[in-house]
Formats: structure tokens, sequence, C-alpha cells
């Protein structure tokens, strides 16, 4: 992706997500307060955020792969099941995967 | 109003808004090696300024994803905090259009959650007002942290950062799948379908895109319906 791609990206997304906000402040509440409008939104992050662990954690371009991601991603299950903090969680994921990367060369 | 309530709110507030701007360390990570440039990553933070959405668009944009596929993870994720404005409107009282506006960009996960736990309206405004701005005053400075420190990475750090990038979205998701979660059955289901449909559509889709197509796929097919008999 270009710079200027990347630049278009980061600035259309960033204007959509403050009109998103913005709109919640000045619409009125019966439009979005449907039920299955605040049903979606409820489900969603966990559906993409998920998505995205999976993504970023097992594949590399258009192809599943096994590598100390999935290591890392592990010890931070276990971490955050230990309720240890975010930075902890982060810290121990990083060591294990730079581990698995020196281990395995 | 009493003093202490009021010290306490601010505490809180503070206290909430310091400890999540320390993720900001770890947005700015992302986006370096999703290769972004300090001034985009320090833009994202600046301008969009909702945690999930730029940690989703930089994900896509590190899976190899398109622009279409990264605004729009951005986006699905940003339609929560229409749903957080429309409950806060009426607490945040606002008049005029210069100050609607300031509020707008501050309507966030954590700024909503602290101003709805607020025992009174007074309270609820001065924390979300608190939260918000230094939460996004600790947010940009960690971004510009991450962001740098990452730039200046070898191999093997590379490898700490390609593991951290999904730990960290695994943290945000992990409050959503614990008992205390509204509905955490469904909320389980949604995210083991959206991470199995994922997988199942990197080989075939471009990439980026599975992550956005998991999420339409889930929302249709398996739209959650509302618990009944007390499931929740």
């Amino acid at each position: 992706m270009s710079g200027g791609t990347l630049w278009t990206v980061v600035l259309v997304a960033s204007v959509g997500c403050y009109l998103l906000k913005l709109a919640g402040l000045s619409v009125p509440a019966a439009w979005v307060e449907q039920p299955w409008v605040t049903r979606v939104v409820e489900f969603v992050p966990a559906a993409l955020l998920a998505a995205l662990v999976a993504v970023q954690a097992a594949t590399s371009g258009s192809a599943l792969v096994l590598d100390g991601r999935l290591v890392g991603l592990a010890v931070a299950a276990l971490a955050l099941a230990l309720r240890a903090p975010f930075i902890v969680v982060l810290v121990l994921a990083g060591a294990a995967g730079a581990l698995v990367h020196v281990l395995t060369g | 109003m009493p003093r202490s309530a009021r010290s306490a709110t601010l505490r809180d507030a503070v206290g909430l808004g310091v400890a999540v701007g320390l993720y900001g360390v770890a947005f700015g990570a992302a986006a370096a090696a999703a290769g972004l440039d300090t001034w985009q990553a320090l833009t994202l933070s600046a301008l969009m300024f909702t945690g999930a959405s730029q940690f989703a668009l930089v994900g896509v944009l590190g899976a190899g994803g398109g622009a279409l596929a990264a605004v729009g993870s951005a986006l699905l994720l940003g339609t929560r905090n229409t749903v957080y404005g429309v409950r806060l409107a009426p607490m945040l009282a606002i008049r005029g259009w210069p100050r609607r506006a300031g509020a707008a960009h501050l309507v966030i996960d954590e700024t909503t959650a602290m101003a709805v736990a607020a025992p009174d309206r007074e309270l609820g405004r001065l924390a979300f007002w608190v939260t918000g701005v230094t939460l996004y005053l600790g947010w940009n400075a960690t971004t510009l942290v991450g962001s740098l420190s990452a730039a200046a990475l070898g191999g093997t750090a590379q490898a700490a950062l390609d593991s951290i990038v999904p730990a960290a979205f695994l943290a945000l998701l992990w409050p959503r799948l614990q008992r205390t979660a509204r509905e955490p059955g469904v909320q389980r289901r949604v995210a083991l379908a959206g991470a199995v449909v994922a997988l199942a559509l990197t080989p075939v889709v471009p990439a980026g895109a599975q992550v956005v197509l998991a999420v339409v796929a889930v929302a249709l097919v398996g739209r959650p319906r509302p618990a009944r008999e007390g499931v929740a």
C-alpha cells in the first residue's frame, strides 16, 4: 500500500469514527435504540476482536501458519486467566514469541 | 455535593485514564509493525481516539488487508460509540455545537463506563470529562513511545512484537468472555464463530477481508437473539 493510500485510510477511518461518535450525541435516541441495532452493536466487537486474534496469531498472507505467535497467544491467555495486568500480558507474550524465534532460528 | 464523592470520582477518573493510557504503547508498537510511520500512528490516536477501532485498522493492515477492509473494520467497531453517545446525551446535557463536537471526540468505552457508574448526573459529567481528557493525553503520549521504540527493532524483537499484537487483541476481547460480561455464553459463541470463519476464509479471500467478512457472516447467519428463559 502506498504512503498516500495509507494516509487516506488513516484520515477517512478517523473522520468516519468521529462522525459515528457525533451521531450518537446528535440523533434522536429512537433511531439508534432499536433492539436489533443495540443487539448487533453489543456482539460485533467479540466477533471482530476474535477474528483479529485468529488472523494475527495464525496466518501470514493467505496461508495458515503455526509459529511462535501461537505460543505467545497461549502464554497471554494463561496470564489473562491469572488476572495479570495488560502490560504484563503483553510482555510475557512478547517474551514467549521471541524465545521461540531464538530457539527455532 | 459531598466533597468526598467528588474527590473519589476525580481519583478514579484520573487513575483509569492513566492506566488505560498505557495501552497506547501497545498500539504504537502494533501500528509500527503494520507499516505505519510515527505520524500516522499519532494521527490515529489524536483523530480517531477509539482504541479497539485503531487496533482493528492496524490489525487488518498488518495482515496485508486492503484499504476498504481496514476502514470497514475500524468503522464496525466504532458503531458502539454511537450507542454510547445516545446513552450519554441526556446526562451530558450539552448546549451548543462547539461543546458537542468536543464531547463527541471523548465518547469511548472508558468514558461511558465511568460516567454511567457515577452516583449522580453531575459526578457523571465530571467523570466523563476528567477520564476523557486524562486518557486522551496519556494515550497520545504512549502511542508516540510505542511507535518510536518499535521502529528501532531487530529480528528477535520483531518476533516479540508479532506475538504482542494478537495478545493485545485477546486482552481487549477477554473481559467480554468472562462470567461478569453481559450474556457471556453468547459472547463466547460469537467470538468462536468469528475466529473460525476468519481462519476458514483466509486462504480464499484477499488478505484482511476475512476479518470484516467474518463479522458480517456472524451477524447475518448467527444473528444473536435476546436470551430467553433467563439463560444469560
